[in-house]
Parts: structure tokens; sequence; C-alpha cells
């Protein structure tokens, strides 16, 4: 293989005329990191609620979340982030479609919220598995207690189904992340977005994948850290887990 | 008027699978009710009708002179009211003893942190757990956990106690100090519906008897007559088995 390595690459300038190919990485990162932390937000929030409503006894309320669940695992990422780019614009009325399409940086709002809600029925089937792994009787001595399904959820359910379900988690957050760079193909500029255009302009294809992977690994060797961190944090003193 | 009205209450697991069976009896303010029977007998799911744990399709259940299926009652309100202590005891497990005992009295009471504090401290003090406030129930010891579970159903100043087999999860040496909190709150006049099998405990401070098998009330009587000469055969089996050693 004839292969011209070229490490010095990334202190070159880059052909957008603004800073090196390292610049240009790093602002990818930058993007990579702002979808994955929306889509994070987006991930927690309609999880928590989806999966919260799959524990609760009503029958239609059980059923909207399970279509729920289905509907966003079932359809792959890559299908949903188009639907969402490329043919909701055209399902709505056409002033609200226009509205969607010369939204500034929309490749960023419907990539992170596209992701989000993908992630979202993942968090849900684990926060349904976490509740459901409480005792019976937590719930009881709560509702005994006096307090109403809310404040049983809220103060007695939900601060142990979280604990229990921090290790899958962390997953789904690195999955999170990953899972942003299929928003390239919706024209997102994140990192792997910015590694192919490096390759094309400099021909460079392995140094701009290894630093790629690097700055992937390092962003979600933080993440492990700091979850590792947020778990002892919260660890409940005497607690065996599956006790 | 009876502190528990409990009036011909079935309820069916399914269309086939009857758990409760027309029961009926009364308690009256300050009386101790021991209920026992075979397991599988509707005891435990009879008890957790009382507060509306468990829904029951027909019959009436008044608490305090108030009907729980009455689409009016405010059910989180009425249970408040009535303090339940738990087989596996139920403590939180994330919350401390102290918070334990507080979470209900100022979410569902509305006191204020130092009242709710002030309470849970005497009643901790009462069952003997003072020193352990600031852990967790995990590290505590299984009587210990349910000692704290009867403060923190007292900490709710209930106008009745329901115990649902509260030492049947515990190690044999743990059980004496459970029973004797509770022996203590019989003493002091605290209505209670107790389902177990300590029939030392029955002996002792109990009014009365229910005696339960298939979903039916089969015997209810004063303790005396029901240790004499129970008048079932089915009840009088069962005496004899867990008597017998």
């Amino acid at each position: 293989m004839s292969y011209n390595w070229n490490w010095g690459i990334f202190w070159e300038a880059s052909p957008e005329g603004v800073g090196t190919y390292l610049t240009m990485l790093l602002m990818g990162l930058r993007w990579t990191v702002a979808t994955a932390l929306l889509a994070w937000v987006v991930a927690l929030v309609f999880g928590s609620i989806v999966g919260v409503m799959r524990t609760l006894p009503g029958r239609t309320i059980g059923i909207v979340a399970s279509a729920y669940v289905e509907f966003f695992r079932n359809i792959p990422l890559l299908v949903q982030l188009f639907l969402w780019y490329f043919v909701l614009p055209e399902l709505l009325p056409q002033a609200a479609g226009m509205w969607l399409k010369q939204l500034p940086n929309a490749p960023f709002w419907t990539g992170a919220i596209g992701v989000g809600l993908y992630m979202s029925a993942r968090i849900a089937e684990q926060l349904r598995a976490g509740i459901k792994s409480l005792p019976r009787g937590q719930a009881m001595a709560g509702t005994a207690l006096g307090l109403t399904t809310v404040q049983t959820y809220r103060y007695v359910l939900l601060p142990m189904a979280y604990r229990i379900i921090m290790p899958p988690l962390t997953s789904e957050f690195l999955n999170t992340i990953k899972n942003t760079s299929v928003a390239l193909t919706i024209g997102l500029m994140e990192l792997t977005a910015r590694a192919r255009a490096m390759q094309e302009f400099s021909f460079q294809v392995f140094e701009a994948f290894t630093a790629a992977t690097l700055l992937y690994l390092a962003l979600n060797a933080i993440v492990v850290f700091g979850m590792r961190r947020l778990e002892k944090a919260v660890a409940v003193p005497g607690y065996i887990a599956g006790k | 008027m009876p502190m528990i009205e409990i009036n011909a209450v079935s309820k069916w697991y399914g269309p086939q699978f009857q758990v409760l069976k027309d029961c009926t009896t009364a308690i009256e303010k300050g009386e101790v009710v021991v209920v026992c029977g075979p397991s599988g007998s509707g005891k435990s799911t009879l008890i957790k009708c009382v507060n509306a744990l468990e829904p029951f399709q027909a019959g009436t259940i008044r608490v305090d002179g108030i009907n729980l299926a009455d689409p009016s009652t405010d059910l989180p309100k009425l249970r408040a009211r009535i303090g339940m202590v738990f087989q596996h005891f139920e403590l939180f497990p994330h919350l401390k003893i102290t918070e334990n005992l507080c979470l209900a009295q100022e979410k569902v009471l509305g006191r204020s942190r130092d009242e709710a504090m002030s309470r849970a401290m005497s009643l901790l003090d009462r069952v003997g757990l003072r020193e352990h406030a600031h852990k967790f129930p995990g590290q505590l010891s299984g009587g210990q956990q349910q000692r704290v579970a009867i403060a923190r159903a007292l900490a709710m100043d209930p106008i009745a106690m329901l115990f649902d087999e509260p030492t049947s999860a515990l190690d044999p040496e743990m059980i004496t100090e459970v029973l004797d909190v509770m022996v203590e709150l019989a003493r002091e006049g605290m209505t209670m519906m107790v389902v177990t099998h300590e029939m030392g405990f029955a002996r002792k401070v109990a009014h009365r008897v229910i005696f339960m098998d298939k979903g039916e009330i089969i015997e209810d009587r004063p303790k005396d007559e029901f240790f004499g000469t129970p008048r079932s055969e089915r009840a009088q089996i069962f005496l004899s088995k867990i008597l017998a050693h």
C-alpha cells in the first residue's frame, strides 16, 4: 500500500479559510457534544414520562405508551431522521413546513430531537424495568401513608428506580453520543462529517478517522467517568440491589 | 359506631377465583383484633381492603364512619389516618430513618420540618432506636427496620393500625422486640387489626380473634372463647397445628 502518511496535516490550514484541519475537527466535536446533550435531555424527559406511563394501572395510558415505544424503537434511526427532516415538512400545512425548512441550524434541531426521541424509547423500557424491579410493597407503603400516586412516584419509586438503572443508563448515554453521527446524513457537520470532509479535502483518510476515533473515545471516557462518579455519589448505604 | 366496619365484602381475582367471601366484622375503638388462618385464606387481602390498597367488588367498608367506596371519599387523606405495617417492612431504602418518618408528615399532613422531626425523634425514642436515626434502612436489622416501620406509621397519628404479618419475615430472636412494641401500643388503647400467627401475642393482648379459611370468616369470637373451645373443626385443626410444639 502506498500511502503518504502525514500526521502534520492537523496543523495545516483547512480549505474553509479559517483555522487548521484540527480546528475543523474540533468544531465538529462541538456540534457532536451539543447534539448529544440536547438529545440526552430529550431522551431522559420523554423516556421518563413514557416509562412511568407503562407502569401505571390505566389501560389506555399503557397502550399509548407501548405504541410510542414500539414506534420509536422499531424504525431504524436513519429512517426516522429522514422522516423528520425530509418528509415531515411536506406533510405539515405549507406555512409550518416552510418555517421548519428555513429554521436556522435545522439539521442540529432535527438531529438532536430525532436521536433523542429514538433513545427515549429505550430509556422508557429501562425505567419501566427499574420500577417493576422494586418490591410491590414499596408503592403500597407510599400509598398507605397517604401519598398520592404522583408523590409515590416522585419520592418513593423513581429515586430507587433511577439508581437501579444507572449502569444501563450510562450505556444509553454513550449510544446517544455515537448515534448523533447518523445526523451527518441530514447535513449536520458533526465530528464524523468533519472527518469525512477532511478526508475528501486532504486525502489523509487514516489521520482523519484516527483523530475522530480518539475524540469519540475521549468524549465517551469522560461520560463513563462522570456517570461512575454519579453512581457512587447517589449509592444508598447498606442497600443490596435485588434484595 | 365501630372504628372499622366490614360489611359483606367479597372480592374476586378474575371472573372465577373468589378470594373473599361475604366477610363481615366490626372493630370498635380501642379494640385489638387478631386475624389468623392458613396461608391463602384471604387474611392479608382483607386487611389491605381496609385502607383500600386492594379493591373489592361487593360489600362496604367504613372507617371512622367514612365509606371507602363512596366516590367523594378522599382516599389518600383517609389512608393517612390509618397506619399500616407490612410483612417486609417496606421502609424507603434511599431515605435515612428520620426522612422515612418525616416524608409523609410533611408531604401529606403538611407539618413543618421541625414539627415532623421532633415527632419522628420522640417516636424513635419510644421504639428504642434514637441512636439509629441517621442511618439508612439497609444498615439496620430486620427487627429494627420493623420497629422503624411502626414508628413511621405512628408518626401520622393514626386512628387505627393495621399489621400485615409484621413478624413473619423476621429471624426468631427479633420477633420479641417487635411484639413488645405492639403489646405496648395495644395497652395504650390503640385500635389494632393484626394478621399474625403469633398466638402468644393474641393471648396476651387481643380482645377478639378472627379465624379465616378459603376467603371466609369462619370464627369471630372473644379471645378466651376462641382459645378455649373453637367451634369450627377447621379452627381446631389450625390451632392444633400451630400450637403443637
